[in-house]
């Protein structure tokens, strides 16, 4: 199938500090990548490279999306991609929210800002955003500041705005992580269905393994800036080949069972993997061996499962 | 019979905000024995750290009593009040808020020994050893918070709650703030703790899998109230509150064949105003199972045997909505 992103040896470098080491993945239209890993491996860095909005950080390799280059792309045309094309969701929703200015006039702005329709359209639209995105008693809710909003109701307009102009592309960083559980089920519902009812790709970034498992048609696994397995989901889980894929879904604590053993760990901390010059894993892995001193090619190792270890090859 | 460890009877915990009252804790009985860790899970803003803190004696309740060993720690003072600030301790959620940046892990430790009564070469010297309990080599107390890692940080403030070797210890989102690698290195560090121990432990956590593995009792908690308590086992087979049944249900597992089969209880809107908590039931606007009783009636809380309570007026019918919601 074509694919609608196709990110090719993308590294995004701070100075010296390689965040995303050259990592390649593709997200056919209408497919939910689950992006995981732990914090500090890359995930938002990724997202805001694809997005253009990194300050200070020097990008490298391509981004083909719909035809173009987002990495080649000058502002002028970057900014009618954001938003319209693709769009994002971030964790904190209260602060990507602007205090100030009432929650249904964002929503508005950012279609005004895409289409040309007047501002009692953009409203109207902005009403049935909201409708769409379950925020309950919605004429009283587009006039609301931010901080009358609960952190579940301003994620839910959080993606109202996202999802006004109808991008091709959603970037979901953490977008459950502030809230609880049972908001986050609601949230995660509605992005289902969203994604489901409008065809709408998304990339899917989180820690949570769970919240993928649900969600992710396919996961793609960071380490230290790097992708060290993809899979669709079911594969994923079932058959993880890369031994910092198995060692953390061994140290998830699980509701029904386990409960009385010590939980499975992995030794040590990521902050050892930027120091390590072949495979990142290797200072903390149990399987590590000469070869390991190389950094090892993200290859197949099955039907559309890949993974970069030598051990597994 | 021995009285329970830590005991608390009809514990309230009132805020003042903006001119209204605010009942973070409205009525709450708990007891832990020695060696017993009971979990404390329930959505934000629901009153766990404010139940925590008042069972360390941070806080002063408003109303109802904490006894410790069986005494009324109210009426505690001079130098048994010391020692009982030595016997329980508190681990805070954050382990980069809970350490002064501008000292070494070593200076807190003893420091921290010192207002306890220690003299500083005694303190001193207890710093390698409370150290290695807590999985950290001696060396890291020359270090300082930032230059170690978040889990080992954890571990630090750990070290800094057994360094007085208390009896009790309430461990508030201990694990909420680390990665999952890191995770489960702390909750099997405070499992092994608490084992070694004998530690009485309140083991606060919004995550229902982390509580499952490090304590045999489970307390739920709702809008300033504990809502059902029972062994792990029943809790999360048969629950009997219909909360305690949506959270369940609302985890999300690590497991895509389940995830994709079942069937959640969304429940309807979000948490209440706690200063305005609903009429009868508190969690009437919410419920599958509400009926007119609910709207009307605060349902007391019952035992339902095998040191299962709940204070639902459906309890009964709770096990059939949960068979539906975690398939
Ligand atoms: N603006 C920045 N300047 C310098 N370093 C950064 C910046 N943003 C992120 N980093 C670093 O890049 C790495 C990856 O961070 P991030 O992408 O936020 O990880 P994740 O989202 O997976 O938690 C981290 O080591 C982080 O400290
Ligand atoms: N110092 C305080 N002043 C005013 N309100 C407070 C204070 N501490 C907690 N609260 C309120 O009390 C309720 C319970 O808070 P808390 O015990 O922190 O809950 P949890 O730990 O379950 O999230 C919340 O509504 C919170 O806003
Ligand atoms: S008492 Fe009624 S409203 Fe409250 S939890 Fe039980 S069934 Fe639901
Ligand atoms: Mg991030
Ligand atoms: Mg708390």
């Amino acid at each position: 199938m074509t694919q609608l992103l196709e990110v090719d040896d993308l590294v995004v470098s701070f100075g010296a500090l390689r965040a995303v080491d050259g990592i390649s993945f593709a997200v056919t239209p209408g497919e939910t990548l689950g992006l995981v890993g732990e914090s500090g491996c890359g995930k938002s860095t990724t997202a805001l490279a694809l997005m253009r909005l990194l300050q200070g950080a020097t990008l490298r390799g391509a981004a083909r999306f719909a035809g173009r280059d987002l990495l080649a792309l000058d502002e002028a045309a970057m900014r009618r991609v954001r938003g319209a094309e693709i769009a994002m969701i971030f964790q904190d929703p209260g602060t990507s929210l602007h205090p100030l200015i009432p929650v249904g006039e964002q929503v508005a702005e950012v279609l005004r800002a895409h289409l040309d329709i007047p501002a009692t359209e953009a409203r109207a639209r902005a009403l049935e955003l909201f409708r769409k995105v379950g925020i309950a008693a919605p004429e009283q809710r587009l006039r609301a500041y931010p901080h009358e909003l609960s952190g579940g109701m301003c994620q839910r307009v959080m993606i109202a705005a996202a999802i006004a102009c109808g991008p091709r592309l959603l970037l979901a960083d953490e977008p459950t992580t502030a809230l609880d559980v049972t908001v986050q089920a609601q949230i995660l519902d509605l992005l289902r269905s969203i994604a489901r009812d409008s065809g709408m790709a998304v990339i899917l970034i989180t820690h949570d393994l769970g919240v993928v498992a649900g969600l992710a048609d396919r996961v793609a696994v960071m380490y230290a800036g790097r992708i060290v397995e993809a899979a669709d989901t079911r594969t994923l889980f079932a058959n993880p080949a890369h031994p910092y894929t198995r060692g953390l879904l061994g140290a998830v604590p699980q509701l029904d069972r386990g409960w009385d053993e010590d939980l499975p760990t992995i030794a040590g901390s990521v902050e050892t993997a930027l120091a390590a010059k072949g495979c990142r894993f290797a200072p903390r892995c149990n399987f590590a061996y000469a070869a390991c001193a190389e950094r090892p090619p993200l290859e197949a190792v099955g039907e559309g499962h890949v993974a970069a270890c030598w051990k597994v090859r | 019979m021995s009285p329970p460890l830590v005991e608390a009877v009809g514990l309230a915990r009132h805020y003042r905000v903006e001119g209204r009252l605010l009942r973070a804790l409205d009525g709450v009985d708990v007891a832990i024995a020695r060696g017993e860790t009971l979990g404390l899970v329930g959505e934000s803003g629901s009153g766990k750290s404010t139940l925590g803190r008042t069972l360390v004696g941070l806080q002063a309740p408003s109303r109802g009593t904490v006894r410790f060993d069986g005494i009324d720690t109210q009426t505690i003072t001079g130098a048994s009040l010391r020692q009982l600030r030595r016997r329980r301790q508190l681990v805070f959620q954050d382990p980069s808020g809970a350490l002064n940046p501008r000292m070494t892990i070593g200076a807190t430790l003893t420091e921290h020994l010192r207002v306890q009564g220690w003299d500083r070469a005694a303190a001193r010297a207890h710093v390698p050893d409370v150290l290695r309990q807590a999985g950290l080599s001696s060396e890291y107390a020359a270090r300082y918070p930032h230059e170690i890692s978040g889990g080992q940080r954890q571990r630090a403030v750990i070290a800094r709650a057994i360094s007085t070797d208390p009896d009790f210890l309430v461990a508030d989102e201990p694990v909420s703030a680390l990665d999952v690698s890191t995770r489960a290195q702390i909750i099997n560090l405070l499992r092994a703790l608490q084992r070694v121990r004998g530690l009485g432990m309140l083991f606060i956590s919004h995550d229902l899998s982390v509580v499952a593995h490090a304590c045999r009792n489970v307390a739920v908690m709702y809008l300033g109230r504990i809502v059902e308590l029972a062994p792990r086992e029943a809790l999360f087979a048969a629950p009997m509150h219909p909360y305690t049944a949506a959270l369940l249900s609302a985890v999300p597992r690590a497991d895509p064949a389940r995830e994709r089969a079942r069937d959640r209880i969304i429940l309807p809107g979000e948490t209440p105003d706690p200063s305005a908590p609903p009429p009868g039931c508190r969690f009437h606007p919410r419920c599958p199972l509400a009926t007119d009783v609910c709207k009307r009636d605060d349902p007391p809380v019952r035992a339902l045997g095998r040191g299962h309570v709940s204070a639902c007026h459906h309890a009964e019918r709770v096990p059939q909505l949960a068979a539906g919601g975690s398939r």
